[in-house]
């Protein structure tokens, strides 16, 4: 733990082999000595420069160092009167003669500085690629939820100001967060992996298949048990395509095949009594299936395309209404009713997207309404 | 679970079989079961063709054992014993005096929490995907996202699911429909740099307007359903407070907040 010198190990790779720093990844000195990217925390951490120089293991380099560093700490400084002489000492030695709280107090300064460098570090290039790494030998665990089948999840946090939440673990199959099963890892704070990261892991690998492991041949006969159980329409083939229609690669800057695939039909749970399923309208049927639900037809989410479309419809509904004016008005002004017309055009396009929220995916097209409702029923 | 058999049958085997093996280490989501409900013939309908050794596990079960039997034999009639004990403790559950008993235990958190963040610690029930036996381990079920989740112990993770049943749950919550908890609207909302992430945020629009719809279909049966955020506020309102002022009561909508372009650091 110490950063006693001889030892075969830095300080950082022994804090990340302690017990609950399993998700932590080793932020490469390059990292830490660059100033650039240490910028601001010097005012979020207390003992800023012994902290940094524990995360490093070196010994204080020159007295003008040393001395900036006393004026900032001169409160320590006066608790421990003969503390300047030993400035002048190697760093271990000094460290030594400090008292068993201070050195605590550099210690937890320490952890604190990592941990927000480390939210930083892992959102850079080698950080992240390091992240991948233990991604992908699965040390951050799979998702609990069932229907996940087993997904792969990443440590995140839910703010990025240390001391508020602990860390949390984000499934990308789901697009939600859950505790560590672990109890160690509920002591490890979320500040340290931060808000960005999860996402941005993906958003950087979008090639990574995030499927659930179990989707795999290995799964194949447990599939079979499962629907030869449910006697319902399998929950979802693998080499079936998941919707009847042809559906684009991306959507929203994600592959679609990566794109939640723990949610949606055959992936909600269906609460059942004696294999009927418990009705919507009981006083206490199921109320959440939303949170879990996705278009069968994905291109209900592409909300640029849906308003191209929509604003389509609208110019012909917007020239229908033109021609009839003009007809009912023959001698009228021509001119100024296309204004008008272009008018109301740009008030019904104005009004789209409220139109949208009310009425729902079922709008765009007849067909939108039975996957919407294919999708409830899963 | 093994070992702890063994050394129970060789020391004392007189003692409440019952007692013995829900208080066992791993058995924590089982309760005991009544004897008048295991003497009961009727109860235990059809289940002498799924148990090989039937009456000698069903005399184990409620302590009338006495038979000589070799270690090997011993062995398998004790797991019999137990594969009884379970499909019995499915059926057993949904009837009054077993919901009750299963209810003790969800109030004690006996089965664990939700680990789902924003279910704040959310008690479960055990469940399973199936009601026939050796289909599906265990699963548990938090009635407050009404979602399926695996028990985060591998020594509850080897019990067979239908040893709950698939039912259970659903009963437990029309016999005391006062317990069904709220429902909440809070959901994680992917960030980075404090920007939402678009292709979460279709989602999660898509995903509201499923639900408003549901809530529509709901109020033409006269079953309007407010979720807790909405019980005191304007659905309007809730739609704009979701992003600027997080709702007041609940504690961690904060995420929002601070989520939001945290540049300090």
């Amino acid at each position: 733990m110490s950063s006693s010198e001889g030892a075969p190990e830095s300080w950082i790779s022994s804090f990340c082999s302690l017990m609950g720093h399993e998700f932590f990844a080793e932020v490469s000195e390059d990292f830490i000595e660059d100033d650039f990217n240490l910028t601001g925390l010097q005012s979020q951490v207390p003992m800023y420069k012994e902290a940094l120089e524990m995360i490093l293991d070196v010994e204080p380099e020159d007295d003008e160092e040393e001395e900036e560093e006393e004026e900032e700490e001169e409160d320590e400084d006066e608790v421990l009167g003969d503390e300047r002489p030993l400035g002048y000492r190697r760093a271990g030695d000094r460290r030594h003669a400090r008292v068993a709280s201070d050195l605590s107090v550099i210690e937890s300064s320490a952890e604190l500085l990592y941990g927000l460098i480390h939210q930083r570090y892992i959102t850079s290039r080698p950080g992240i690629q390091q992240m991948l790494e233990k991604y992908e030998m699965q040390h951050f665990g799979v998702c609990p939820r069932v229907n996940c089948g087993g997904c792969k999840v990443l440590p995140v946090g839910r703010s990025d100001t240390p001391g508020q939440e602990t860390v949390k673990l984000f499934c990308p199959g789901c697009m939600d967060i859950y505790t560590p099963p672990n109890s160690r890892f509920h002591s490890v704070d979320g500040a340290f992996f931060g808000t960005t990261f999860g996402c941005l892991f993906f958003m950087t690998f979008p090639d990574l298949s995030v499927g659930s492991r179990l989707d795999g041949p290995l799964s194949a006969a447990a599939r079979a048990q499962s629907t030869l159980a449910n006697r319902s329409p399998p929950p979802q083939m693998p080499n079936e395509p998941p919707t009847p229609e042809e559906q684009p690669v991306e959507i929203n800057g994600m592959h679609t095949s990566n794109f939640c695939p723990g949610l949606g039909r055959g992936k909600i749970y269906d609460p059942k009594i004696y294999g009927f399923k418990v009705s919507e309208v009981s006083r206490v049927g199921p109320r959440m299936k939303w949170l879990r639900m996705k278009p069968r037809d994905i291109y209900e989410v592409d909300e640029a395309r849906n308003y191209e479309l929509n604003a389509a419809d609208r110019e012909e509904e917007a020239r229908e209404h033109e021609a009839r004016e003009r007809e009912a008005d023959n001698d009228g002004d021509t001119e100024m009713n296309a204004e008008l017309s272009q008018e109301a055009a740009i008030a019904n396009r104005k009004k789209a997207p409220m139109r949208r929220r009310r009425q729902g995916p079922s709008e765009t097209a007849p067909s939108d309404q039975m996957s919407v409702q294919s999708a409830e029923i899963g | 679970m093994m070992e702890d058999f063994n050394s129970e049958t060789d020391s004392d085997y007189t003692s409440y079989w019952r007692d013995w093996f829900v208080s066992s280490r791993g058995n924590e989501y089982f309760c005991e079961i009544d004897e008048d409900y295991l003497t009961d013939r009727f109860n235990l309908t059809g289940l002498n063709t799924e148990v090989a050794y039937y009456q000698y596990a069903l005399d184990l079960v409620t302590d009338v054992f006495d038979l000589d039997a070799d270690d090997d034999l011993r062995e398998q009639i004790e797991k019999s014993a137990r594969h009884l004990y379970g499909l019995v403790h499915a059926r057993y559950i949904v009837t009054t005096r077993g919901l009750a008993k299963m209810l003790d235990k969800y109030k004690k958190c006996d089965f664990g929490k939700c680990p789902r963040v924003l279910c704040d610690g959310h008690p479960l029930l055990p469940m399973g995907q199936h009601d026939l036996p050796n289909m599906s381990t265990v699963k548990l079920y938090c009635p407050k996202c009404e979602d399926i989740y695996n028990p985060k112990s591998s020594r509850h993770a080897s019990i067979d699911g239908a040893y709950f049943g698939t039912s259970f749950h659903s009963i437990l919550f029309q016999v005391y429909p006062a317990l069904n908890p709220e429902k909440s609207l809070r959901r994680y909302e992917p960030r980075i740099y404090g920007f939402k992430v678009h292709a979460a945020a279709a989602l999660a629009r898509w995903q509201d307007c499923c639900r408003e719809d549901m809530q529509d279909r709901l109020a033409e049966f006269g079953m309007a359903h407010k979720f807790v955020e909405e019980s005191d506020s304007e659905e309007e309102n809730f739609e704009y407070g979701e992003e600027n002022e997080p709702v007041k009561t609940e504690k961690v909508a904060g995420d929002a907040a601070s989520g939001r372009m945290d540049l300090g650091n």
